[in-house]
C-alpha cells in the first residue's frame, strides 16, 4: 500500500504546484489586468491621488474639485463639481463606478500627475519618498464661465448645442449642450440623470450635442458651397443668377424654403443676395455646376470627414459629412450624390455644431482654420505653469479674399436677410441661418452660425437645435446673439 | 530534542509569525480596527498551547509537525479575518476554541482509534444523514445557490464538513475489510456484484448529494477522497480512471440539467465575458491575486473594500480568503500557504505509510487527502484553475463547522500517529513513557 500512498502524495504535490503556477500566470498577466476599468486597485489608485483642479478661463472659477474622505483608514479624494451642469460636457466626470468622460478622461494623466512629464515625475517621486499624497496637475480651460451660463440659459429646455470659438486661436470659449446634467449625480444619483426631460424624444443628457450631435446643416452649408464657388475662381459675390423659385434635379423640383419676408421667386439676383435670402434654387444651380467632388473637397478643407482635433476623448467626437446607415459615407461617383441638394446642406449631410463653428471661425480668420482646443494651460500643484497650449493652424481652407467676400455676404444676412434677429447695436455681426427639414412636421433642425465684430472677429459661434417648429433665424439666431453679446462684453 | 519539545518550538514560531501578522494589520489599519485584537491572538495562542499540552499528556508519540502547521494555518486565517472584519475574528476565535475542545476530547478519550472500526457502519449512515440534512425543508438553508447549511436557532451549521470526516472513517473500515475482493483477479478489477454494489452506492450517493445541494465542490471532494482511498486499498489504477470517468459523466449530466452548475463552468471558461455580473466574483478574485504581485501590498494595505465599506469580493472571508491572502502577502505568501498544506499532506501520508495495519493506513490517507483536496478545490477555484465551487479553505477560512470538523480530523490523524509511533518503537505504552522520563533525567 505504501507505493500507492507515495503516488497519492506525488499527485497532491503536482496539484499544489499547479496552484502556484496559476498564481504565477496571473502575476504575468497583471499589466493588462491592471488596465481594465473595473479593477478596484486601479480605481483606488485613482481616488487616492489628489486630482488637479479644473478651472474656467479666468483661472478662479472652479469647475472640478475634490472632497477628502477617510474610508477604512485610507484617505480618498472624491471628485466634486461645484458648478454642477455648467460645463458638464466639456469637463466630464471621474467616478469610482462609472469611470470617466470629457477632460477628466482625456487629461487624466495630467490630472493625476501620472503623465510622462519630467518635472511631474520628479514631484511624484518626492511625494512618494515623503509619504505625501500624490497630487495631480491643475487644468485651466479656455471656457468663459459667464458666456457658458448665458448659452445654457439661452438654449433652455430645447435639445441643442452652442459652440463659440476664438477665430484667431481656436480657443473654445463656449461648449454647451442641452439638456445638461449635474456630473455629481453620475456617482450618487444616476436615476436623476436618467429622469432629465427636454423638448425632444430622447433627451440623452450625457450626449455632448456640441461634439457628438449630428444635425442636418441645411443652409449653413451654403457657406461651404459659396466658399468653393468663390475660392475656385468660378464665381464671386457679384455673380448673377436667375432664380425661378425652384431647381430641377433628376426631374424633381426643389423649391425655396419659404422666406417670411421676401418674395417666393426672386428673379435675377447676385450671389450675395442669394446668401442674404438663402435662396435654395441658386445654390442648387451652383452645386450642379461645381459638382459634388469639389464641394466635398472644400468641406474637408474646413475639417469635414475627420474627427475635429479637439482635446476631448476620441469617443466623444464625431466627424461630419455624408452619412449612410449611420456610417460616414464617401461617394465614389458624382452620380451617387444629389449635388443640388448637397449644395444647400441637405442630401445625407450631417454636421456637428463644433464643425460648423470651425467653418465659421475659418471664414472669420481670413480662411485659416485653427485647431480648436479646451485646455489653455496646465499648472503644477503649487500653481506655477507647466505647459501652455499654443494656437495651431489646421490649414488655409480658402483664400483671404474669398473669406472677405463671404464675410460681407454674411453681414448682409444679419443686416437685411434671414438673420436679422442676431443684430447687436453698435456691432457688425456676420451670420448665416439654417433651417433643415427632417421630413417630420415641426421637427426641423435649426441653425445659426455667426462671428463678430465682422471687421476684426473675436468670436465665432454655432448654435444648433433639434425638433424646432420655427426657422433658424427665429429660434437659433437670438441664442447666438446672446452668446456673442456676453463674450464681447467680457473681452471688452 | 523530544518530539513534543520540537512541536512546542514550532508552535512558538508559528505564534510569533501570527503575532507579527496581527501587529502589522493593527498598524496599517489603526483607524478601523480595535486594540482588543490582542485578545484574539491570546485566544488562538492559548488554545494551541492547550492543544499541545493535551498531546503531550495523552498522545506523546504523535507527529510533532502536524499541530504547528495546522496552528499556523489557523493563525494566518485569523489574521486575515481580523483584517477583513474584526467582529468575525472574535466569532472565529470562539469557533477555534470549540474546535480545540473537540480536539482535546478526542485525544483524551479515544485511546485506540481502531475501536472506530466497529462503529464504521453507524458512522457511514450518520454521514449520509448529515449530508442529507440540508435537503430537509425548513431546516436547510440555500446560500449562494448551494443548499449546504442547516439553521438551528442562531447557529448556522454546515453538516457536510462533519460528514466528510465520518465518511473517511467508514471508508477506511469498509475498504480494509473488502480490499481483496475489490482488487479482483486478473488484469482488470472485476469485483463481484456483492462488492461492487456499495461502491456504486457511494458514487450514486455523491451524485445525489451533488444534485440535491447543488454542491459541485463537495461532490468532487467526497469523490476524490473515495477514489484515493480505493486506490490505496486495492492498488488498482483502473479504479482511479473509471472513477474519474464516472464522476465526469455524472458531472456532465448535472451540467446539462442544472443551470447553477452550467453557469459555474461557463464563468470558469470565460471569466471576462460578464465581469460585472456572473463573472464578477472570479474576475475580482483574479484582480486581487494579480495586483498582489510577488510580495503583496502588505497586510491591511490591499484594496479589499469599496468606499462604502463592503468588500469588493463577496464571501471574501470564507471562500475567497485565498484572494485576500494573495493580494496582501503576494505570490510568496500564497505559495507559502500552499506549501503548508503540502507539508501537512506529507506528514499525514507519512503517518499512513508508517502504520502497519490497513485500517490505520486508510484512515490516515483519507483524513489527509480530504484536507489537501479541499484546499486544492477552493484555491483552484479562486485562481481560475478549475471551476469555482463554494467550499472553505481548511483551517484558514471563516466558518465554524469547517474549523470544528478539521480539528476533529486533526485529532484522529494524531491519534493514529501516536499509536503508529508507539508500535514502531516496539514498546508497550507504560514502558514507553517510563523510557521517555528516564531519557529526560540528566
Amino acid at each position: 500500500m505504501n507505493a500507492e500512498i507515495r503516488r497519492v502524495f506525488i499527485v497532491l504535490a503536482c496539484l499544489f504546484a499547479a496552484l502556484v503556477g496559476m498564481g504565477t500566470y496571473w502575476l504575468w498577466r497583471a499589466p493588462d489586468l491592471e488596465a481594465r476599468r473595473d479593477n478596484p486597485s486601479l480605481v483606488v489608485r485613482q481616488v487616492t491621488v489628489k486630482r488637479g483642479l479644473i478651472y474656467a478661463s479666468d483661472g478662479r472659477t472652479v469647475l472640478a474639485s475634490n472632497v477628502r474622505r477617510e474610508v477604512q483608514g485610507r484617505t480618498w479624494f472624491l471628485r466634486r463639481y461645484p458648478r454642477a451642469g455648467l460645463a458638464a460636457h466639456a469637463v466630464g466626470y471621474s467616478t469610482l463606478g462609472r469611470s470617466r468622460a470629457g477632460l477628466e478622461e482625456s487629461q487624466n494623466d495630467f490630472l493625476t500627475g501620472s503623465n510622462g512629464d519630467f518635472s511631474t515625475a520628479l514631484d511624484r517621486l518626492k511625494d512618494k519618498v515623503a509619504g505625501d499624497v500624490q497630487e495631480g496637475n491643475h487644468l485651466v480651460t479656455t471656457l468663459d464661465a459667464t458666456a457658458q451660463r448665458v448659452a445654457l440659459d439661452a438654449l433652455g429646455s430645447s435639445c441643442g448645442a452652442a459652440v463659440a470659438l476664438e477665430p484667431a486661436t481656436g480657443r473654445v470659449l463656449v461648449l454647451a449642450s442641452t439638456p445638461t446634467y449635474d456630473p455629481n449625480d453620475v456617482e450618487s444619483d444616476f436615476a436623476a440623470i436618467e429622469g432629465i426631460r427636454a423638448q425632444c424624444d430622447d433627451p440623452a443628457p450625457l450626449l455632448d450635442r456640441a461634439t457628438q450631435g449630428l444635425f442636418i446643416p441645411g443652409s449653413t452649408f451654403k457657406l461651404v458651397t459659396a466658399a468653393a464657388a468663390i475660392d475656385s475662381g468660378r464665381y464671386d459675390e457679384d455673380s448673377t443668377f436667375l432664380d425661378r423659385g425652384y431647381c430641377i434635379r433628376y426631374g424633381k423640383r426643389v423649391t425655396n424654403y419659404a422666406d417670411q419676408d421676401g418674395p417666393e421667386v426672386f428673379g435675377r439676383v447676385t450671389l450675395a443676395e442669394s446668401m442674404e435670402h438663402s435662396i435654395n434654387a441658386v445654390f442648387c444651380d451652383i452645386g450642379t455646376e461645381l459638382g459634388p467632388q469639389l464641394l466635398l473637397d472644400y468641406a474637408k478643407r474646413f475639417g469635414f470627414y475627420a474627427k475635429p482635433p479637439l482635446d476631448l476623448p476620441s469617443q466623444e467626437r464625431v466627424a461630419s459629412g455624408l452619412y449612410e446607415d449611420g456610417e460616414l459615407y464617401e461617394p465614389r461617383a458624382a452620380s451617387d450624390v444629389d449635388v443640388g441638394r448637397l449644395a444647400f446642406g441637405q442630401e445625407r449631410l450631417l454636421a456637428t455644431p463644433l464643425q460648423m463653428a470651425m467653418v465659421t471661425a475659418g471664414i472669420a480668420n481670413g480662411g485659416l482654420v485653427m485647431k480648436p482646443h479646451l485646455v489653455d494651460r496646465l499648472l503644477e500643484p503649487d500653481g506655477s505653469i507647466l505647459t501652455t497650449t499654443r494656437p495651431e493652424a489646421l490649414g488655409q481652407a480658402i483664400s483671404p479674399d474669398a473669406a472677405a467676400q463671404l464675410s460681407r455676404m454674411m453681414e448682409l444676412v444679419v443686416e437685411s436677410g434671414t438673420g436679422t434677429a442676431a443684430q447687436i447695436a453698435g456691432v457688425r455681426v456676420a451670420g448665416k441661418t439654417g433651417t433643415a427639414e427632417t421630413g417630420r412636421d415641426g421637427r426641423n433642425d435649426t441653425w445659426f452660425v455667426a462671428f463678430a465684430p465682422a471687421e476684426s472677429p473675436t468670436v465665432a459661434v454655432a448654435v444648433a437645435l433639434s425638433d424646432q417648429a420655427g426657422t433658424g433665424g427665429a429660434t437659433a439666431a437670438p441664442i447666438a446673439r446672446r452668446i456673442i453679446e456676453s463674450l464681447l462684453r467680457s473681452s471688452a | 530534542m523530544s518530539l513534543r519539545n520540537r512541536e512546542l518550538l514550532h508552535l512558538l514560531a508559528a505564534g510569533l509569525l501570527v503575532g507579527i501578522g496581527f501587529a502589522s494589520v493593527y498598524l496599517a489599519r489603526e483607524a478601523v480596527v480595535s486594540p482588543s485584537a490582542v485578545a484574539y491572538v491570546a485566544v488562538v495562542g492559548a488554545v494551541l498551547l492547550l492543544g499541545h499540552a493535551t498531546v503531550r499528556l495523552t498522545i506523546p508519540f504523535a507527529d510533532p509537525y502536524v499541530l504547528p502547521v495546522a496552528g499556523l494555518l489557523t493563525g494566518i486565517g485569523m489574521t486575515l479575518i481580523y483584517r477583513i472584519d474584526p467582529d468575525r475574528a472574535l466569532r472565529q476565535s470562539v469557533w477555534v476554541a470549540i474546535g480545540l475542545g473537540v480536539f482535546v476530547v478526542v485525544c483524551a478519550l479515544l485511546t485506540d482509534h481502531r475501536s472506530l472500526d466497529a462503529l464504521k457502519y453507524t458512522l457511514g449512515v450518520a454521514s449520509v444523514v448529515l449530508l442529507a440534512l440540508p435537503m430537509i425543508p425548513g431546516l436547510g438553508e440555500t446560500i449562494n445557490g448551494a443548499r449546504l447549511w442547516i439553521r438551528l436557532g442562531p447557529i448556522e451549521f454546515q453538516p457536510g464538513e462533519l460528514a466528510k470526516v465520518l465518511l473517511v472513517v467508514f471508508l477506511a473500515g469498509y475498504l480494509r475489510d473488502n480490499r481483496e475482493a475489490l482488487r479482483g483477479r486478473g488484469r482488470l478489477p472485476l469485483p463481484s456484484p456483492k462488492h461492487a454494489g456499495p461502491l456504486l452506492l457511494v458514487w450514486g450517493g455523491a451524485m445525489l448529494v451533488l444534485l440535491g445541494t447543488n454542491d459541485l465542490g463537495g461532490g468532487l471532494l467526497y469523490f476524490s477522497v473515495f477514489v484515493a482511498m480505493l486506490y490505496v486499498a486495492t492498488g488498482r489504477a483502473t479504479y482511479v480512471v473509471t472513477g474519474l470517468g464516472l464522476f465526469a459523466a455524472g458531472a456532465l449530466a448535472v451540467y446539462r440539467v442544472t443551470p447553477h452548475v452550467a453557469d459555474r463552468v461557463q464563468i470558469w471558461l470565460h471569466p471576462f465575458d460578464d465581469p460585472s455580473d456572473k463573472g464578477y466574483q472570479l474576475v475580482q478574485s483574479i484582480y486581487a491575486i494579480a495586483s498582489g504581485g510577488m510580495f503583496g501590498t502588505g497586510l491591511g494595505r490591499g484594496v479589499l473594500e469599496t468606499p462604502s465599506g463592503t468588500t469588493y469580493i463577496p464571501y471574501l472571508e470564507t471562500d475567497f480568503i485565498y484572494a485576500a491572502l494573495s493580494q496582501e502577502l503576494g505570490l510568496a505568501g500564497a505559495a507559502g500557504v500552499v506549501l503548508l498544506f503540502l507539508v501537512l499532506a506529507y506528514r499525514g501520508l507519512r503517518i499512513a505509510m508508517l502504520a502497519d495495519d490497513g485500517f490505520s493506513k486508510l484512515l490516515a490517507t483519507g483524513l489527509t487527502v480530504s484536507i489537501a483536496i479541499q484546499a486544492f478545490i477552493i484555491v483552484g477555484g479562486v485562481t481560475g484553475l478549475i471551476p469555482l465551487t463554494g467550499i472553505t479553505l481548511p483551517f484558514v477560512s471563516y466558518g465554524g463547522s469547517s474549523i470544528v470538523a478539521n480539528f476533529l480530523a486533526l485529532a484522529l490523524l494524531l491519534v493514529v500517529s501516536d499509536s503508529v509511533n508507539r508500535r514502531s518503537f516496539g514498546i508497550q505504552e507504560r514502558q514507553a513513557i517510563r523510557l521517555l522520563r528516564e531519557r529526560r533525567r540528566p
